[in-house]
């Protein structure tokens, strides 16, 4: 690594010494932060020159796989460094070597100059080191209390010391502003207080570098503000810093410095304030980004309508909350929010795995009812689950057994109750063929395909023969950028012959490339539509946060 | 009438009752244990089997009686050993694992029996642990003699409760064997090995099916005979769901199905054959059945119960 | 330790472990034998003799192997789409009690009705057995493993009230057994003056019929599917409540004719001891099987083979018969070890 990089490295926001500034999505041209961080190199000189991280070399292969690829990074004192790819990138598996979760084929990991002993998770974090996962390690039945404390007492004690550490989480609480109750269950916390929970895990143990892992996925844009002034102070108290995320504006908007990763190797390496948004962009997915042509919209009937419809509580998000919603053919309606906010909800009604409470569901006119999953396939709606491996396939049956799944009981494949493998293995061919998948034989257990691959055998059943209806429940969520462009393809493809496409993606620049209109969920009611380029991103981030959605949801 | 009434009032019933609870409180205290940490243990059956050999057979070769008890314990612990390291490390069924073991503790100890006693016919009897009453406490009326007038194995049982409670919700360990069932990644973030608190509750809990076991052989009989546990093991399974997983609540469940069953041993000999016993000794069976329809709905089950873990895994 | 998963495994694989986890039993049950004071060669050349030394001795392995065939079958196809049924105790004295009733001249009936009539009859008592488990499985969320087994407990008290009292044989001279059924009723030898009866070839045909129904049609695809991922498989269409029932009446059948076979092709009557835990020793018939039809013929044959064995040998070696069991046991769980191992790798950094 040049050594010119590194000292522009330990650039600390903490001298910069001036009023933090909320920082929303978008909120980054690119000239007034490059001009920015010309202010902060001046008053580098104050840093001390070791890194309080160093991994060296770090080499990891799962069979032919290899997960990271001599891979090197240096932390500074006060740094926010960003880790930036996509997802298979490498990322994770880099954190987990780190924290002795994997043991590195090769390379070390060091921290405040000690060498870390490989596959000892208690090493990295007794050295100063924590992590915030992006999925919580939290007990949900047990208090923040209890969370925070598991591990930092001699386990062997017969007394679990409770007003001590109450004593201690209140202070590091006031301290960096991280308000938490220390005696509520973590079951009744909210998203952004269970990550404050998080945070407080590793300052409780003394941590003096935090890693985040993807840390605004689960945020809305408001908490995601609140976040990111949390890590200003936490710098300004000396802490460093590691960003993990594939989200440009935020990377862009946190860091001192961005690595790239790409297919397990260090694609490149920019001081934030000298690079853009665009170069970054091509670093991560080695080539410029580009959004798929468009048509324009040919609108057709109505296909499929919610009036008034609500539906019970179930776990993990709200239910719908009197929501109206209508598909027309050759219109990709996109559906924007944070998750959790009735996606999970919306997407089960449509698929037929959950039934209206109340109001009515009209597929092609025709209020329906006994709702399941098999009549919402008779009547003709395509569904492409959000989670392709718990929900979307069956890993241990093979890629004939998977496509057929959906349709094994007509004709096509089974007479009299007995099944015609030719006919599935046929049938296996001809997706695997026509969707271009790169797969052994219709034999093979689909669970050996990697997750693109799987995605075009889950797209090609459903959109198989001419689905009227097409639910696309996050259709692009951890694939290769060639993948993604493959998808939203199809997609638009199904647009042009006239279906009526909902996708629901987490992703907004996946929304707003793709959909005729947007509309955003909220506690489990839906905004009015806007058309193509109407709302920006703010706006978009605005009602996901709730802001105006009351009045929307009345309109409506 | 009156006189199905009147049992409940007599000391001999609560005594009786108490008696039987005590085997099947800590076995379900064992069983607690392991599925606080995430592991269902369906070898519960076969360890309380070899745990009330174990102990028996201890005192029988001239050993003392807590050294049988001990003993015991230790035979229990090893096949939570076996249990663990299957169920664990290695993720395996623990629906099979769990019959298999309990098929391979209870043919080793009837295989080791024959091995001992060749040419026995009926089983040897040993000095068993006898009532030590409380003073002054014993004299209450109907508790009195029910609560402190039993063996020091069933003030134990009671000891145990309050140990596996204060365990389980005051100390450190207890927070990371609770976390290990709820949300084992949440421990491994801690830099808790996952595979050590769960080989560990298991092993512990084996220990405690083991003496649940043994109190059969060492406190309320005083032979060993083959079928003596009889699917109490089982029924130890439905009062951990009977109880919310909660220490507290399955001593009062374990209480409560003992008192039935001492109860319907009362109202066989009143009702003299007119309905058959068989029905009477069906009612436990039944009751645990009733008693999981009942608490399906409302049980809050550990979330990572029966979920085999994988370090890295998230 | 890390478990990762591997590529599809080769047959040579598929079958190496198997016999990996058979060899280790052995090594196993040897330190056992040498335990109790004898020589493993001679003990396990006396079970194989014991088993299959003479046509005798192989006709009375076969014999004893045709219940652990229905009931390797009825937990492999309830296995298969992950009901835990380890119930098929319960459901084989279900049968049991059928054959006894319609069978000893309740019916006058000729032998090509009234048995393949007990026959049905049977199995849908047994089904109905297990039938109430899963419907507390689906509609409560009542894990089957343990309702199954307090259900074996509650049978055998069941069969035990019935042989004193409405079932119980007056010329039994007080011992708790059925009349005897109907010759009508009885299963015919397979070979004369032996015990090896029809039963066995009704097994053979149920093992075939099985396994057709698992890889041949729209039901045996619905039970794998669920059995793999019950979520997938709902996702997808497949009604899963409904796949479980239909497997919990086609496992509780299968095991009920266990029972119908060991009543009119053996025993000729119902006692308490009619199942030495037939319905428990057929988990471990298909976990050895890996859950496959045609395999549980096999494993059944073989776990036979041990135990009639077994009993050979302790009478001549005095080595305790519960060799058998240990062995079996120990086999069970060798073998869930095994399965394993064909599906991951044990990297240990």
């Amino acid at each position: 690594m040049p050594s010119e990089v590194r000292r522009v490295g330990q650039i600390s926001r903490g001298c910069r010494g001036e009023p933090s500034r909320p920082i929303a999505l978008g909120d980054c041209p690119a000239s007034r932060e490059r001009r920015d961080r010309a202010n902060h190199y001046r008053c580098s000189m104050t840093s001390d020159s070791t890194p309080v991280l160093r991994i060296a070399n770090v080499t990891k292969r799962f069979g032919l796989l290899v997960a990271n690829d001599s891979i090197s990074l240096e932390l500074g004192k006060g740094e926010v460094v960003a880790l930036l790819g996509e997802n298979g990138a490498g990322k994770t598996t880099l954190m987990n070597i780190l924290f002795g979760h994997y043991v590195a084929d090769e390379g070390t990991v060091e921290a405040f100059g000690r060498m870390l002993p490989p596959g000892d998770p208690r090493a990295a974090l007794g050295a100063g080191v924590g992590m915030v996962h992006q999925h919580f390690t939290l007990a949900d039945n047990m208090t923040v209390l209890e969370n925070i404390a598991l591990g930092t007492q001699n386990p062997w004690s017969w007394r679990l010391d409770r007003s001590g550490a109450r004593a201690r989480i209140r202070q590091l609480a006031t301290d960096f502003g991280l308000a938490v109750d220390p005696d509520r269950q973590i079951a009744a916390l909210s998203v952004g207080e269970r990550q404050r929970v998080e945070i407080l895990k590793a300052l409780y143990r003394d941590a003096r570098v935090l890693i985040l892992d993807e840390p605004t996925a689960v945020l809305t844009p408001l908490e995601t503000e609140g976040l990111f002034r949390t890590l200003k102070m936490l710098v300004a108290r000396g802490l460093s810093i590691i960003f993990i995320s594939h989200k440009l504006n935020e990377v862009m908007a946190v860091s001192d410095r961005v690595l790239v990763l790409r297919g397990g190797r260090l694609a490149g390496e920019r001081i934030t304030a000298d690079t853009t948004r665009q170069e970054l962009a091509a670093l991560m997915v080695g080539r410029e980004v580009m959004s798929p042509p468009v048509a324009p919209v040919v609108r057709g009937g109505e296909l499929l309508s919610l009036d008034d419809v609500s539906t019970a509580a179930r776990a993990g998000g709200s239910a719908l909350d009197h929501v109206s919603l209508r598909l027309h053919g050759g219109v990709i309606t996109g559906l924007a929010g944070v998750s959790g906010n009735g996606q999970a909800a919306l997407a089960a009604l449509l698929a037929g795995a959950l039934a209206p409470s109340a109001g009515t569901m009209r597929l092609a006119g025709a209020a329906v009812s006994d709702w399941s999953p098999r009549k919402a396939l008779e009547g003709g709606i395509a569904r492409i689950p959000e989670d392709r491996h718990a929900v979307g396939s069956i890993g241990d049956m093979s890629v004939a057994e998977n496509v057929i799944a959906e349709r094994y009981r007509s004709a096509q494949f089974s007479r009299h109750g007995f099944m015609d493998w030719k006919a599935a293995r046929a049938f296996a061919e001809e997706l695997i063929r026509d969707y271009d998948v790169k797969c052994p034989s219709p034999d093979a257990r689909i669970r050996l395909l990697s997750g693109g691959n799987m995605q075009k055998l889950i797209l090609g059943r459903a959109l198989y023969p001419d689905p009227v209806v097409i639910l696309a429940n996050q259709p692009t969520r951890g694939l290769d950028v060639g993948a993604v462009a493959y998808v939203h393809r199809r997609l638009l493809e199904a647009r042009g012959r006239g279906a009526a496409i909902l996708l629901i993606s987490e992703d907004l620049d996946e929304i707003l490339a793709l959909s005729d209109e947007v509309r955003v969920m909220f506690k489990g009611k839906i905004s009015e539509p806007s058309p193509r380029g109407e709302r920006s991103i703010q706006q978009l981030g605005e009602l996901m946060a709730g802001h105006g959605m009351g009045e929307a949801a009345d309109a409506a | 009438m009156i006189e199905a009434f009147e049992i409940l009032f007599t000391a001999s019933f609560w005594v009786a009752a108490i008696r039987i609870a005590s085997p099947l409180i800590f076995a379900t205290m064992g069983e607690l244990i392991c599925e606080r940490a995430g592991v269902l243990n369906l070898g519960i059956e076969g360890i309380m089997v070899a745990g009330a050999f174990a102990g028996w057979l201890t005192v029988y070769l001239g050993g003392d009686l807590w050294t049988g008890v001990a003993i015991a314990a230790m035979a229990g612990a090893m096949f939570g050993l076996l249990h663990a390291t299957l169920t664990v490390p290695l993720g395996l069924s623990q629906h099979v694992v769990g019959i298999g073991i309990t098929l391979l503790a209870t043919s080793l100890t009837y295989f080791t029996y024959r091995i001992v006693l060749p040419e026995v016919t009926s089983p040897p009897r040993i000095a068993s642990f006898q009532p030590l009453p409380v003073p002054v406490l014993s004299e209450i009326p109907v508790l009195g003699p029910a609560l402190f007038n039993q063996t020091p194995l069933t003030y134990l049982a009671f000891v145990t409760v309050g140990v596996v409670a204060w365990v389980l919700y005051r100390t450190p360990l207890g927070l990371a064997v609770r976390a290990a069932g709820e949300n084992p990644s949440a421990v491994e973030a801690q830099g808790i090995s996952v595979t050590a608190i769960r080989t560990g509750a298991v092993m512990a809990g084996s220990a405690l099916m083991a003496v649940g076991g043994a109190f059969l052989t060492m406190s309320a009989f005083n032979s060993f005979f083959f079928e003596m546990i009889n699917g109490r093991g089982w029924i130890c399974i439905a009062l951990v769901v009977f109880g919310s997983w909660r220490p507290g609540k399955a001593l009062l469940g374990a209480i409560l199905f003992a008192a039935f069953d001492a109860y319907q041993v009362r109202l066989q000999q009143i009702t003299g054959g007119a309905v058959p016993y068989q029905l009477f000794l069906m009612m436990p069976f039944v009751l645990s059945i009733l008693a999981l329809v009942v608490m399906s709905r409302r049980a809050a089950y550990p979330k990572a119960l029966m979920i085999p873990y994988q370090k890295g895994e998230r | 330790m890390r478990l990762e998963p591997k590529p599809a495994p080769s047959l040579a694989t598929m079958l190496a472990y198997p016999i990996g986890a058979m060899a280790a039993t052995f090594v196993i049950s040897s330190l056992l034998v040498l335990a109790a004071g004898a020589s493993p060669f001679s003990v396990f050349g006396l079970v194989a003799k014991g088993a299959a030394g003479s046509q005798f001795a192989l006709l009375e392995t076969l014999t004893r192997a045709t219940p652990l065939i229905f009931t390797g079958l009825a937990v492999a196809v309830a296995f298969r789409a992950k009901l835990w049924n380890i119930g098929a105790e319960a459901q084989l004295y279900a049968g049991a009690i059928i054959t006894v009733v319609l069978g000893t001249g309740l019916l006058p009936l000729p032998a090509p009705i009234l048995i393949p009539l007990i026959m049905v009859v049977a199995m849908a008592a047994g089904a109905l057995v297990l039938l109430g488990p899963a419907i507390l499985k689906t509609r409560f969320g009542v894990d089957e493993v343990v309702t199954t087994l307090l259900f074996n407990f509650i049978m055998l008290l069941f069969v035990s009230m019935l042989l004193e009292g409405v079932l119980k044989d007056p010329m039994g001279m007080g011992w708790p057994q059925s009349q005897r059924v109907i010759a009508e009723a009885q299963l015919p030898r397979l070979i004369p003056r032996t015990r090896l009866h029809l039963g066995f070839l009704i097994a053979l045909v149920a093992a075939v019929a099985v396994w057709v129904i698992m890889k041949k049609t729209t039901l045996g695809y619905e039970m794998r599917a669920v059995g793999h991922n019950p979520e997938a498989a709902r996702f997808a269409g497949i009604p899963v409540n409904h796949v479980l029932m239909k497997t919990a009446l086609l496992s509780g059948g299968l095991a009920a004719l266990a029972g119908f076979s060991e009543v009119a092709g053996l025993k000729g009557n119902l006692t308490l001891d009619l199942s030495p835990g037939f319905g428990y020793t057929g988990i471990v018939v298909a976990m050895l099987a890996m859950l496959n039809p045609l395999g549980v013929v096999l494993a059944a044959i073989f776990v036979a083979g041990i135990f009639v064995g077994a009993d050979a040998m302790s009478r001549t070696a005095g080595v305790p018969s519960y060799i058998a069991q240990v062995m079996v046991a120990t086999s069970l769980l060798t073998m869930v070890v095994a399965i394993m191992l064909t599906r991951f790798r044990v990297r240990w950094r």
